[in-house]
């Protein structure tokens, strides 16, 4: 690979890390502060990723389309509706355990991804939507792409991120922090645990959702193959979980860290010979599994996470 | 429609299988064990490990019960006990790792072609009136109501038996009365795989064998365990046959594709009206 080569693939590769810094940074909100179990990440960064792409693509004979919608409207409208589905599955099991969520969340994941599987009329099943349009494409020179779409999610992670600390830092931000860690305790100074916990849920989907359309418009095309549970869900954990929860500066360097390893890992199962292919990302998650075990066991608080703020110094 | 609901309860004894191990698991260990259905897979292709090797179709289940057992235990000892203190959802975290190893170490070892125990075909034969099931599901399911009927002696008669109930219902209670928690603990481990490996191989033996194969299932037994209320076997056993009966009956009215889906859409509506399961009666688990 020559100088420009390896320029266009690091460019490439940043703007992969800021979507799943986005996902992180959305999981970070329900979990790494509120303590909200969401296995279905990727049911999220789906509905946004489909939304905005059915909404800017022009007219096709045979699946939902030609609503030609504006880009910056079609990205409100999948960060919306993904938080439209999460309200969805808060309302029957916030009030419950906790793993309750979890299991739903897997569950809606799976179902959106059967639906646009099957349902070929919405969003042409399994062979994907192509074409999805780039937005502020005319202009910019085709060559300044990539970079300038960098430099477009530096800004928007940048300007997230600053929110979410400000927000974390605000008496709602503290509530969330003080539900996650003694929900209890929250309950007994008279917070709505449940409304809180619902806000968290939402506002995290809602990232997550506007990840998804970033992606779509990046990469230009989607199917359902790109939200399987791996590299939908799983992986932004182990992100979230190495970075550190409850800090969205881990979130963000977790996305970093992982998808190098993640990416670079995939350069070395490219090069093993074809029939070695499957063994060798089997190999890689097993890899990534262990990775996770080890973290729980020896750094449960993550790279670069921090100590309770609340309940620190009480055992259990 | 006689015939989807023979094909329900077929498939219903194998989620029953699993989602009983699933309910001790939750009820007695405190976490939801996202592994469950990956382990169902391992025992499943060790069984088509040791039927390779020329053992009776029998003894390789029994050999795969008990390798799998070990397997699980070692992973408690070495991996969940250290982490158990940190409370469940780690649990459940590290749980979700675990499934993830062992299905890409199935991947790994065995390929990610469809394998089967037996190249033997074997043809649907009327059983009832409008009924036509091939003859190994019928062995399908009487070998799970022999093993449920065996859970249940093993729960009312033993003593262990009556100490996981125990302990299901009030740890802590059962604690103070002196029962052994890490005996019960083994004892849980050892009952809930050998039901889930049985259940693999019968998944194995009805489908063929994928490493997917079981991660897939990990929806219908939560929705199962959820449907009858988790920590009660008995209530795991009649979730696991409505699962399967809906999955089953639904295909004849909305794409075979949305089982899985079903299943999810029943558990929601269970958590909505009676989130303490259908024969959950005394407790909300809040």
């Amino acid at each position: 690979m020559d100088v420009g080569g390896i320029v266009s693939y690091g460019v490439f590769f940043l703007v992969i890390v800021s979507v799943y810094g986005l996902l992180s940074l959305g999981l970070n909100i329900q979990w790494g502060f509120t303590r909200l179990f969401n296995i279905g990440v990727a049911g999220f960064f789906a509905v946004g990723a489909y939304t905005s792409a059915i909404l800017t693509t022009p007219p096709v004979s045979d699946r939902l389309g030609g609503f030609d919608m504006p880009f910056v409207a079609a990205m409100v409208v999948a960060a919306l509706l993904s938080g439209f589905v999460a309200l969805l599955i808060g309302m029957p099991t916030l009030r419950l355990k906790e793993d309750y969520l979890a299991i739903a969340t897997i569950g809606i994941a799976e179902t959106i991804r059967l639906f646009f599987n099957n349902e070929a009329w919405v969003a042409h099943g399994v062979r994907g939507i192509s074409g999805i349009p780039r937005p502020f494409q005319d202009h910019v020179p085709g060559a300044y792409y990539n970079v300038a779409y960098l430099i477009f999610m530096i800004v928007m992670v940048t300007l997230i991120f600053m929110a979410l600390q400000k927000a974390v830092k605000s008496p709602w931000g503290r509530t969330l922090k003080a539900i996650g860690e003694d929900e209890m305790l929250a309950q007994a100074m008279g917070k709505n645990v449940v409304r809180f916990k619902m806000e968290a849920l939402v506002l995290g989907a809602m990232i997550m959702g506007l990840a998804g359309a970033l992606y779509a418009h990046f990469i230009q095309f989607i199917s359902p193959e790109v939200f399987v549970p791996l590299s939908g869900t799983f992986l932004v954990w182990v992100m979230l979980i190495a970075g550190g929860s409850g800090s969205n500066k881990g979130a963000l360097l977790g996305a970093l860290v992982i998808w190098g390893l993640w990416s670079i890992t995939d350069l070395i199962t490219n090069l093993v010979p074809v029939g070695y292919a499957v063994k060798a990302g089997a190999i890689r998650v097993i890899a990534i599994a262990v990775a996770l075990e080890v973290i729980l066991l020896m750094r449960p608080q993550g790279l670069f996470g921090k100590e309770k703020t609340f309940t620190s110094g009480r055992k259990g | 429609m006689p015939q989807l609901l023979a094909n329900g309860i077929v498939f219903g004894c194998i989620i029953a299988l699993g989602a009983i191990g699933l309910t001790l698991i939750y009820g007695i260990l405190r976490f939801g064990n996202f592994a469950h259905g990956d382990t169902m897979s391992l025992g499943a292709y060790l069984a088509l490990l040791f039927v390779g090797l020329r053992m009776p179709f029998l003894a390789a289940v029994g050999l795969a019960i008990g390798v799998s057992i070990v397997v699980a235990v070692l992973i408690d000892r070495y991996l969940y006990a250290y982490i158990r203190r940190a409370g469940p959802i780690i649990l459940l975290i590290a749980s979700v790792g675990v499934a993830l190893f062992l299905r890409n170490v199935i991947l790994l070892i065995w390929g990610p072609d469809l394998e089967y125990y037996s190249r033997e075909i074997q043809f649907a034969v009327h059983i009832l009136p409008g009924v036509r099931l091939k003859p190994y599901e019928v062995f399908i399911v009487l070998a799970a109501a022999v093993l449920i009927l065996l859970v249940h002696l093993f729960l009312k008669k033993t003593k262990i038996g009556k100490a996981m109930r125990a302990c299901a219902d009030n740890l802590d209670l059962a604690e103070v009365v002196g029962i052994d928690t890490r005996r019960v603990v083994l004892w849980t481990w050892a009952v809930g795989i050998a039901l889930a490996v049985s259940g693999g191989v019968m998944l194995g033996v009805e489908n063929g064998l994928r490493p997917a194969m079981g991660w897939e299932l990990l929806l219908p037994l939560f929705a199962a365990a959820i449907l009858g209320g988790i920590g009660k076997p008995y209530g795991a056993m009649a979730g696991g046959l409505v699962i399967g009966i809906a999955q089953e009956v639904s295909a004849g009215y909305v794409s075979t594709a949305y089982k899985p889906a079903v299943a999810f859409a029943i558990m929601i509506i269970v958590l909505l009206v009676r989130p303490q399961g259908i024969f959950g009666g005394r407790r909300r688990w809040m």
